[in-house]
Order: C-alpha cells, then sequence, then structure tokens
C-alpha cells in the first residue's frame, strides 16, 4: 500500500508540474506583457522599470520560481478586464459549479445504480434493453446537443422548466440531467456487470436453495457484495463532471467557473483562464487522487497491477 | 390457476420477449448496425465533394431558415438550412469528412506514440517503466479540453492544434493496454526462442511482439475513435476546435443553438449523426473486444 500511495504522489506531482510548466509557457508565448498594459509613449525607463518590476529582466527558471511561489500564496494576479485580483473572482464562481456537479452527480447515481440492478435482474428482456440503450445513448451523444434539445422540448415548446441561470430546484433539472447523463451510464453498466457477476455466484444460488425470498437475494446476497467498485467509480467521475459542467454551463448560461473560462476566452482575459485551470485541475488532481486511493483499499488488483 | 395454464403463460411471454432478443442476439452475433451506419459514413466523407447538393461553403440567404425537405418544407433543402441558407445535408456530408479525418489523425498519431511507449515501458520494466507509467497517470489527471481552452486563446485555433491536443489526450490510453499486453507476451516461450536464436531486441519487438499486439491496439483504437469524435464536437462547440467555415458537426450545433425557436433543425441533425457515429463505434468496439480480445471480454 506504501508503494502504491508513493506512485500515486509521484505521479500527481508530475502532473502538478506538466500544468504549471503548460501554464507559464503559454503565458509567456502570449507576448511581452508590457505591450499589453502600456502604450507606446510609455518611455524607455519606466518601461524597464516595469520589467524589473515584473521580474522580466531574470532568467525565464527565475520566473518560473516566481510564479510558483506566487500560486503557493493563492496570487493568480489580475483580471485585465475586471481588474480584481483572479482568486476573488474564482471564488466568487466556485459555488454555482460546485453545486451543478453536485446535482450531475447525484442524478448519475440516483439514476445509474437503480438502472443497472434492474438491468441485471431482469437480464434479457425489455427492461435490460431500455436501460443499456439507456446508457449507450448516454455516452454517444453530446451532452451539449441533449442540453439543447432539452431547452428545445421542456423550456422552448412544453414551457415546463426554466431555460437558464442559477436558481430554484427547478433550474437544476435539465442542467443536471445533460451533465450526469453519461456517467450515468457508465455507473449503470458497471452496477449491471457487477450484479450478473454476483448473482452467477454459488453464494447467491445457495441463498436461493434455500428459500430466501427474491427481494432479500438481490439487496442483501447480491447488492452489498456488487456495490463495491461502482461506488468508487462514483469518485472517478466527479472529475469528469467539474470539467463536463464547462460545457453544460455555457449552455445554460450557468454563472460558474465553465461561464468564466469561456467568457476569459472571449475577452483573451488570460490571467482569468488561467486561474479557473489552475484551480479546476487541483481540483481533478486532488479527487483522482484520493479516489485512486480508495479504489486502491478496496481492489487488491490496483494496487499490485 | 392451475400448473398447467402458468406453465402455458410462462411459455408464451418467454417466446414473446425471445423473438426480440433473438433478433438483438443476431444483431450482436455480428456489428450489422454498426457497419452498415460506418459505411455510410466513410462513403459521404470520400464522395462529399460529389454527392453533396451544393457547394461546401455555399449559402443562399434567400433560404435563410428553410425548413427540411422531409418534414414538409419548400426550398429544396433535404434537412433544411441554417441562418445564413446553408444546406444543413451538405455541411453534414462535409463535416463527415472533417469528422474522421480528424479521428484517424488523432488516432494515428496517439496510437503510434502509445503503442510504441507501452512496448517499451512492458519489454525494459525497471526505471523506464516507472517513468512512462508515471507519465501516463499524470496524464490522465490533467483535463485536456482546460488545456485545449488555454492553447486555443494562446496560439488561434486551428486544425492542427486540435489535432496535437487531442492525440496528447488519447496516447496514454494506449499505452496502458499495450504495456500489460507487453508484459504478457514477452513470456512466451517463442521470444524465449527468439532470443536463444540471437536475434536482436528491435527485432524481437517488431516481428514477436508487434503483431500480438495487434489485437489489443484495434479494440483500443476502435473505442478511442467515438471519444475523439465527441471532444472534437465538444470543442467545436466551445469555438476552439476545427475554425469557421468548415463544417464541423460540433459547430453546426453551436450555430444553431442561436436560433434553437426559429429552426431546430439546424441543432438537431448534426446530433444525431455524432449520436448515430459514436454508437456504432461502441457497439462495433464491443464486438471487436469479444472476438478479438477474449480476456476483455464482460458479462452480458
Amino acid at each position: 500500500m506504501l508503494s502504491f500511495l508513493r506512485k500515486r504522489l509521484i505521479a500527481s506531482f508530475i502532473a502538478v508540474l506538466i500544468v504549471t510548466m503548460v501554464i507559464f509557457i503559454l503565458a509567456r508565448l502570449q507576448g511581452d506583457p508590457r505591450t499589453l498594459y502600456t502604450d507606446e509613449n510609455l518611455s524607455q525607463e519606466t518601461y524597464d522599470a516595469l520589467g524589473r518590476e515584473l521580474g522580466l529582466d531574470r532568467p525565464l527558471v527565475y520566473q518560473y520560481g516566481v510564479f510558483i511561489r506566487k500560486l503557493a500564496v493563492a496570487d493568480l494576479g489580475k483580471s485585465i478586464h475586471q481588474r480584481r485580483p483572479v482568486f476573488d473572482i474564482v471564488l466568487e464562481r466556485l459555488p454555482a459549479t460546485a453545486k451543478l456537479a453536485a446535482a450531475g452527480f447525484l442524478f448519475s447515481i440516483v439514476i445509474g445504480i437503480p438502472l443497472g440492478i434492474l438491468s441485471a435482474v431482469k437480464r434479457g428482456t425489455g427492461w435490460d434493453i431500455l436501460g443499456r440503450l439507456f446508457a449507450v445513448l448516454g455516452h454517444a451523444l453530446p451532452s451539449f446537443w441533449i442540453a439543447i434539445m432539452a431547452i428545445f422540448i421542456f423550456a422552448v415548446k412544453l414551457d415546463l422548466l426554466p431555460t437558464s441561470r442559477d436558481g430554484g430546484i427547478d433550474h437544476f433539472i435539465l442542467p443536471s440531467i445533460a451533465l450526469g447523463w453519461a456517467a450515468a451510464g457508465g455507473q449503470m453498466r458497471l452496477v449491471r456487470s457487477a450484479m450478473l457477476e454476483v448473482l452467477d455466484s454459488q453464494y447467491v444460488v445457495l441463498a436461493r436453495a434455500k428459500g430466501v425470498s427474491n427481494e432479500q437475494v438481490i439487496f442483501k446476497h447480491a447488492l452489498r457484495n456488487a456495490i463495491l467498485a461502482p461506488l468508487t467509480f462514483a469518485g472517478l467521475t466527479l472529475g469528469g463532471l467539474i470539467t463536463g459542467a464547462i460545457i453544460t454551463e455555457t449552455v445554460f448560461a450557468w454563472p460558474g467557473l465553465g461561464l468564466l473560462a469561456i467568457d476569459a476566452v472571449r475577452s483573451s482575459d488570460y490571467a482569468v483562464l488561467q486561474g479557473v485551470m489552475i484551480f479546476i485541475t487541483f481540483f481533478y488532481l486532488i479527487v483522482s487522487f484520493f479516489v485512486d486511493v480508495l479504489y486502491g483499499l478496496v481492489d487488491p488488483r490496483i494496487r499490485y497491477g | 390457476m392451475d400448473v398447467a395454464q402458468d406453465v402455458a403463460i410462462e411459455g408464451l411471454s418467454r417466446r414473446r420477449s425471445g423473438r426480440l432478443v433473438r433478433t438483438l442476439r443476431l444483431f450482436r452475433a455480428y456489428p450489422v448496425f454498426s457497419v452498415a451506419v460506418l459505411s455510410v459514413l466513410l462513403f459521404a466523407a470520400i464522395t462529399a465533394s460529389w454527392i453533396a447538393p451544393f457547394p461546401e461553403r455555399y449559402g443562399e440567404l434567400r433560404d435563410r431558415h428553410a425548413e427540411p425537405a422531409i418534414f414538409g418544407g419548400e426550398g429544396g433543402h433535404l434537412l433544411g438550412a441554417d441562418s445564413v441558407g446553408r444546406d444543413i445535408y451538405t455541411r453534414l456530408l462535409f463535416g463527415a469528412r472533417v469528422s474522421l479525418i480528424i479521428a484517424a489523425g488523432t488516432i494515428l498519431v496517439a496510437g503510434s506514440f502509445g503503442t510504441a511507449l507501452g512496448l517499451i515501458s512492458g519489454w525494459y520494466g525497471g526505471w523506464v517503466d516507472e517513468a512512462i507509467m508515471r507519465l501516463v497517470d499524470a496524464m490522465n489527471a490533467i483535463p485536456v479540453i482546460l488545456i485545449a481552452l488555454v492553447l486555443a486563446v494562446a496560439v488561434g485555433p486551428s486544425f492542427w492544434l486540435l489535432l496535437g491536443i487531442l492525440s496528447i489526450g488519447l496516447w496514454p490510453g494506449f499505452a496502458r493496454q499495450v504495456r500489460a499486453e507487453t508484459l504478457s507476451l514477452k513470456e512466451r516461450d517463442y521470444v524465449d526462442l527468439a532470443k536463444v536464436a540471437g536475434a536482436p531486441t528491435p527485432r524481437i519487438l517488431y516481428r514477436h511482439i508487434l503483431p500480438g499486439l495487434f489485437s489489443t491496439v484495434v479494440v483500443v483504437a476502435t473505442n478511442q475513435v467515438g471519444t475523439v469524435i465527441l471532444a472534437e464536437a465538444g470543442l467545436s462547440f466551445l469555438g476552439v476546435g476545427v475554425p469557421p467555415p468548415t463544417p464541423s458537426w460540433g459547430g453546426m450545433i453551436s450555430d444553431g443553438r442561436l436560433y434553437l425557436t426559429d429552426a431546430w433543425w439546424v441543432a438537431a441533425f448534426p446530433g444525431i449523426a455524432i449520436g448515430l457515429t459514436v454508437t456504432s463505434l461502441v457497439f462495433l468496439g464491443d464486438w471487436l473486444r469479444d472476438h478479438l480480445d477474449p480476456r476483455l471480454r464482460q458479462l452480458e
């Protein structure tokens, strides 16, 4: 377990290194930041002084070091447009994204797990086919297309649900389905195959032979043993839900990090984009680290693989 | 109710569901649906210039939001026209070409790179293996869509950038599977025999290991094509994929989104095309996995 932890930590460290270097190099590719903020009437002295202030007269490695040091104290620079610290802007938008991701996550669990059980228990019947169709469509249809079509049908044509923006519980329905469908499909497939494996096992056959009722066999004997892998998979989907939220947010005008990133792309506000990227990446890294560790704990094959 | 009746009813219901299941079983025995859809797609992509009713970048403003002919619209557009009067059907055909070129390019680049690294990792083991596998783990923890967004801002969206970023996202999948397969292949007797016979390492890798990896790589590649098509559509939808006016399915959905209430068909049809394509690839991938690589077979 210790060597597994060590391996996992090294991987996380490499990931941090890659992401920060990519961000840093891209920031430098933007060109001299002085040309972005200042006009051509600037005197050479002020220009040089500004360079010294920003550390541009130092070697690149030193500049990277400064960049990392600033990251460590959560200094993400200032937005060109809003003229406010990026950290504050990102923090403001965080709750909306977290709520959306949580809603999508909830949808994937509440729909995916029961559907997987149903599909496995009613194997080969219409229920099974419906369940698997649900899973395949969730994977194959782009989430943003599902979102747009859902808006068209349920908001524009039927006028049942609101189309956009954060709000009451009804505002969550369409976005969480659009965001969570793919994860729900994956969850369903996993629960189904785990349940099938367990339902064929000898202790389930024994329980049935003893005359244990069908419900007891399914929920007590089979489900308890089949649920471990799907529960850890649920953690894995969290990372995907966070990045998936970027796309979902643009469709539903959801005021979260995703919309912030897209607005930053449109207005070339690099500092904000960089801030969002760092935030999401670190969240993603932390989640995937803990999920992997959890996975290793419950499944020895991962640990020794 | 007596037992005979019970049995009769059960038999009847079983036969009814049985027919459906039998038809589906036929479809699983051979990937009929997938091969049909993908053949049409390939045909459309290759012959788009000849079979499309309109030129690639032709729009007639008079036909703005013309209704689809298949739903009784007049104006001669099979699947309708978009906000600048471009034929949706024509754009779908050329969009298929863009999707397939990007998918093929990405799979080629990511597949070769990933296979090579997986092969080296599995064969040499030790610190080489350690280094490559940690890099693979690290890549899995990086959100590729975000990197694509940042890159698109820094250097501007382009075809080659898209190809590059998708390849970076996909090679770890190949490397991981190829490494696992290599680990088992290198224990085979014929590999030992080749070593004893004095074959140099490159020759062993090329002649004895690589052919054994074929089925693994094909299965991974089929599954990844769907991922590429979805990712390309997503990035184009965000405006950082294939730059307009080149028609791409994701870009078309993005266009259609603005005029949803006036012309739902602009966004609807490209999404259906993506869904059909990826569904076919999923089924084909499952079928290939079951027939080429029995160890990966899942319980059905």
